[in-house]
């Protein structure tokens, strides 16, 4: 199934190769696959602007000092910070043990040994079945699938098992120390296979957690939670992050707590949701409604896809009587149906709008048309023009 | 000249780990391949090809000069290691176990008694009593004797058709009913069909319908008992109808290449519902897949309990002490229909099934083996088959009384906190019940 990931790392390799970009620590796939994300400046690679820009938070102040990250330092200090605090604690999946493909867990391995940090057979069934076994037997077990796109082979393990352990044996048994993470979400130039956003698939799912992330800061809290979450948690890693977004983030040990929705601004016009990358689009998207409409948007990190937290949007939504919701993945059967469904259940009569999707369209993730494929700022500012003038 | 390549060799060996020790070289792997295959281009010269060794990485082996594929072998396949013949003499005195007369009445009082829940359960399922069934019938054998061999400790995951393990640790009657009847007494709460039994105590993971997935999770339980470091072993059973579902697969290859101590037991009973095994494989059964893993193999007569236990002990001897797999193909006959919802004649003969029942089956090849011995006679069979009939009768009947669970524990579990939105969910489903209380069975369930 990861084969096309192999193929493409090779790929990947050649043009390293071409533009002569000598080897060495950043030379991996990774590094190839988030050089067309924002920052790079090669010609012969130019590709469409980025789709967003980072914006860091504020640095925070309540955990203690903090230093620079990217996303996946942040998510190496995580997986660094349970190694040394859990024996049990194990890490494996396709290539981790070199350090991973997007650097995630670089030097783990040599920090813990070989038998907590190791690379499993090519098989994402396999990985997931292996993961739950370890959890039931008392380890906190931390699965990689390579990518997103890839962890459908363990459909079965996810939904049948992990999400039903704890239920189908009166809680005699549980596999509430699983964590899976997987890098997610569009990332410029990754076509089908290394763009999918498939948290929708498994918010149908009772028995398990969907959490995604925005910044290092949440990625590395939201991470910490979910390792130690007493349910099986999935974690997807929005890759075009990976490398873009910089923050200050805390040394030591933290958890935001999951199922809980952040609000990073406070608008009293419009309610806009999204999370992953999808955020820092919706904040272009807040200030663009504030200069070029003089409209207050709330902006809302759902950051917990399951279970969600329905709370926080529906006040806000009670509040501003307009919802927006985005995302990348394709609008039928995606998350924002749920969100929308149960809003209007809810706030129906403080809805002046119909509440607005923008989202991915209803086809497969394209290579070339990515531009004109994701629900960019100008489709979403479209969007609560419409919505403002109802 | 040969040495000038076998240095060649070496310093690409060389060359090869150093790239492979540095961290992210995937690349520079690539160019030192091309710098040694230009190398090559420059140094030819005649040299004795015979002395030439396979450098690959991904396999040790010599070459050969002419075509030839390897061929199956499945016309004579893995012998079928017995220790007792049909009558219960044993074939060879050096492999008897010599297991003491307790432990052996104790075996076949753990197959009988199986067995006789097995012919109760199957007619209460007939008579509309519980919804679902699946009989034991043939294989009593192989559960008992791999129990017996394993320590209490040792993990066990299953399939569905592995009753006699739980029964051998001593779970109780009751329980096996409790699940079948979904009562409150259910270790499971009532949420899962019968025969899906589950116990934290006895180390038994509970069942569950999707086949194969238990597979590789033995695989991952088998790695966390490794680094525990408590000499504990998994042992997982599946069907070899199962054995073709990719999670066999991904196991096998899971737990050698990450050296987890664990016994793969494979119940070889010749279908998979009505699917008989040479549409199921055309290799030369389940035993024969092992060695391409490389998992030590082993093929026993799962009808012979001695054969199973021997077989099962030096499994999870070496399994502890060196980290690897072990691959276990017992060789029975499903002598029953697959469940309660199938009959079997619709696709197999009466004969064939009559073979097996009469012929060659577990509990009446052990019970040769004591009867020889003199160990039992008539009569102790008949007071066990009156004694266990009424012990299994009494938690029959006990069962069948209780209440069902508190419906309140359709939601809990689902996590391991409850969430607001199952709270809610709750809520509203006792308001609407209330309201229509008339439409629901609620008598039937604890308050």
């Amino acid at each position: 199934m990861a084969a096309a990931a192999r193929f493409f790392i090779r790929g990947a390799h050649s043009k390293l190769h071409i533009s002569g970009v000598g080897p060495g620590p950043q030379s991996s796939f990774a590094s190839t696959l988030l050089k067309l994300s924002p920052g790079s400046s090669s010609r012969t690679q130019r590709r469409h602007a980025a789709h967003f820009t980072f914006q860091a938070d504020p640095e925070p102040t309540q955990y203690g000092p903090t230093t620079k990250m990217n996303l996946f330092q942040s998510v190496t200090s995580a997986l660094d910070h349970t190694l040394a605090n859990d024996p049990t604690a194990v890490i494996f999946g396709e290539d981790v043990a070199f350090g991973g493909v997007f650097r995630c867990t670089v030097g783990l391995r040599d920090k813990y040994g070989k038998d907590r940090v190791f690379n499993t057979p090519l098989c994402e069934q396999g990985i997931v079945g292996f993961g739950i076994g370890a959890a039931v037997a008392g380890a906190t077990a931390i699965a990689e699938i390579q990518f997103a796109d890839y962890i459908y082979p363990a459909f079965d393990q996810i939904v049948n098992e992990a999400a039903k352990y704890r239920y189908r044996s009166g809680n005699l048994f549980d596999c509430g120390s699983l964590t899976i993470r997987a890098p997610w979400g569009c990332v410029g130039h990754g076509s089908l296979y290394h763009s999918q956003s498939p948290e929708a698939f498994f918010a149908h799912c009772p028995g398990i957690k969907v959490v995604i992330p925005r910044s290092p800061v949440q990625a590395k809290g939201l991470l910490l939670s979910c390792i130690a979450d007493q349910n099986p948690c999935i974690f997807f890693e929005p890759k075009i992050l990976y490398r873009a977004a910089v923050e200050q983030v805390p040394v030591e040990s933290y958890t935001i707590p999951l199922s809980q929705a952040e609000i990073l601004q406070e608008g009293s016009d419009v309610t806009l949701v999204a999370w992953g990358t999808q955020i820092h689009v919706m904040r272009e998207v807040a200030n663009m409604a504030q200069e070029k409409l003089g409209v207050s948007c709330e902006l809302i990190d759902l950051q917990t896809i399951l279970p969600w937290d329905v709370e926080t949007v529906c006040k806000s939504v009670v509040k501003t009587g307009r919802l927006l919701i985005s995302h990348e993945a394709p609008i039928t059967g995606g998350f924002a149906a749920e969100i929308s469904s149960t809003v209007q259940e809810q706030c129906f009569l403080n809805l002046e709008a119909p509440i607005s999707r923008v989202c991915g369209y209803d086809t497969p993730f394209p290579h070339i048309f990515e531009p004109f494929y994701i629900p960019d700022k100008w489709k979403c500012f479209d969007a609560i023009k419409k919505m403002i003038n109802y | 000249m040969a040495a000038a390549v076998r240095s060649i060799n070496k310093m690409y060996g060389v060359c090869y780990n150093a790239a492979r020790q540095t961290t992210g070289l995937k690349a520079s792997r690539l160019l030192q391949h091309r710098a040694f295959r230009v190398c090559g281009v420059h140094r030819q010269q005649p040299f004795d090809s015979s002395q030439e060794r396979p450098q690959f990485p991904g396999a040790s082996a010599e070459y050969v000069d002419q075509l030839e594929f390897i061929q199956p072998n499945v016309i004579s396949g893995i012998p079928v290691y017995r220790v007792m013949d049909r009558q219960g003499n044993i074939i060879n005195p050096s492999q008897d176990p010599q297991l003491s007369k307790e432990t052996v009445l104790n075996f076949y009082q753990k197959m009988t008694l199986l067995n006789t829940m097995d012919r109760i359960l199957y007619e209460s399922q007939r008579q509309g009593r519980i919804s679902f069934y699946m009989t034991n019938y043939g294989e009593e054998g192989t559960h008992i004797g791999s129990a017996a061999a394993l320590d209490p400790s040792d993990i066990v995951f299953g399939q569905y058709r592995e009753a006699g393990v739980l029964m051998y640790r001593g779970f109780p009657l009751d329980k096996f009913m409790a699940q079948c009847y979904a009562n409150a007494d259910d270790l499971g709460k009532g949420r899962q069909m019968p025969v899906h039994y589950g116990s934290k105590d006895l180390n038994f993971v509970t069942i569950s319908s999707p086949l194969a997935t238990q597979i590789p999770q033995a695989a991952g339980a088998a790695y966390a008992l490794k680094r525990e470091n408590m000499n504990r072993a998994v042992i997982c059973y599946f069907g070899e109808g199962a054995a073709s579902e990719g999670d066999a697969h991904a196991g096998f290859n899971f737990s050698a290449t990450l050296e987890c101590p664990l016994i793969f037991f494979c119940r070889n009973n010749g279908y998979a519902i009505s699917t008989p095994t040479n549409e199921q494989y055309r290799g030369d059964g389940i035993a024969a897949r092992g060695p391409g893993y490389g998992m030590l193999s082993i093929r026993v007569d799962g009808n012979d309990v001695f054969a199973v236990y021997n077989a099962t002990k030096e499994a999870r001897r070496r399994a502890v002490a060196e980290n690897q797999p072990f691959l276990i193909e017992a060789m029975t006959y499903r002598i029953g229909h697959h469940s309660t919802s199938d009959d079997s004649s619709a696709y197999r003969s009466v004969d064939e099934v009559n073979y097996w029942d009469k012929q060659d089956h577990p509990i009446s090849r052990l019970r040769h083996y004591m009867t020889a011995r003199s160990w039992w006679s008539e009569d102790d069979e008949r007071s066990w088959r009156k004694q266990s009939r009424k012990t299994v009768m009494e938690a029959f009947e006990n069962a069948e009384k209780r209440l069902k669970p508190n419906v309140e524990l359709m939601f809990t579990d689902v996590y391991q906190e409850m969430t607001p939105n199952l709270k809610k969910q709750r809520e509203s489903m006792w308001r609407h019940v209330k309201q229509y209380k008339e439409h629901y069975p609620l008598d039937l369930y604890e308050k």
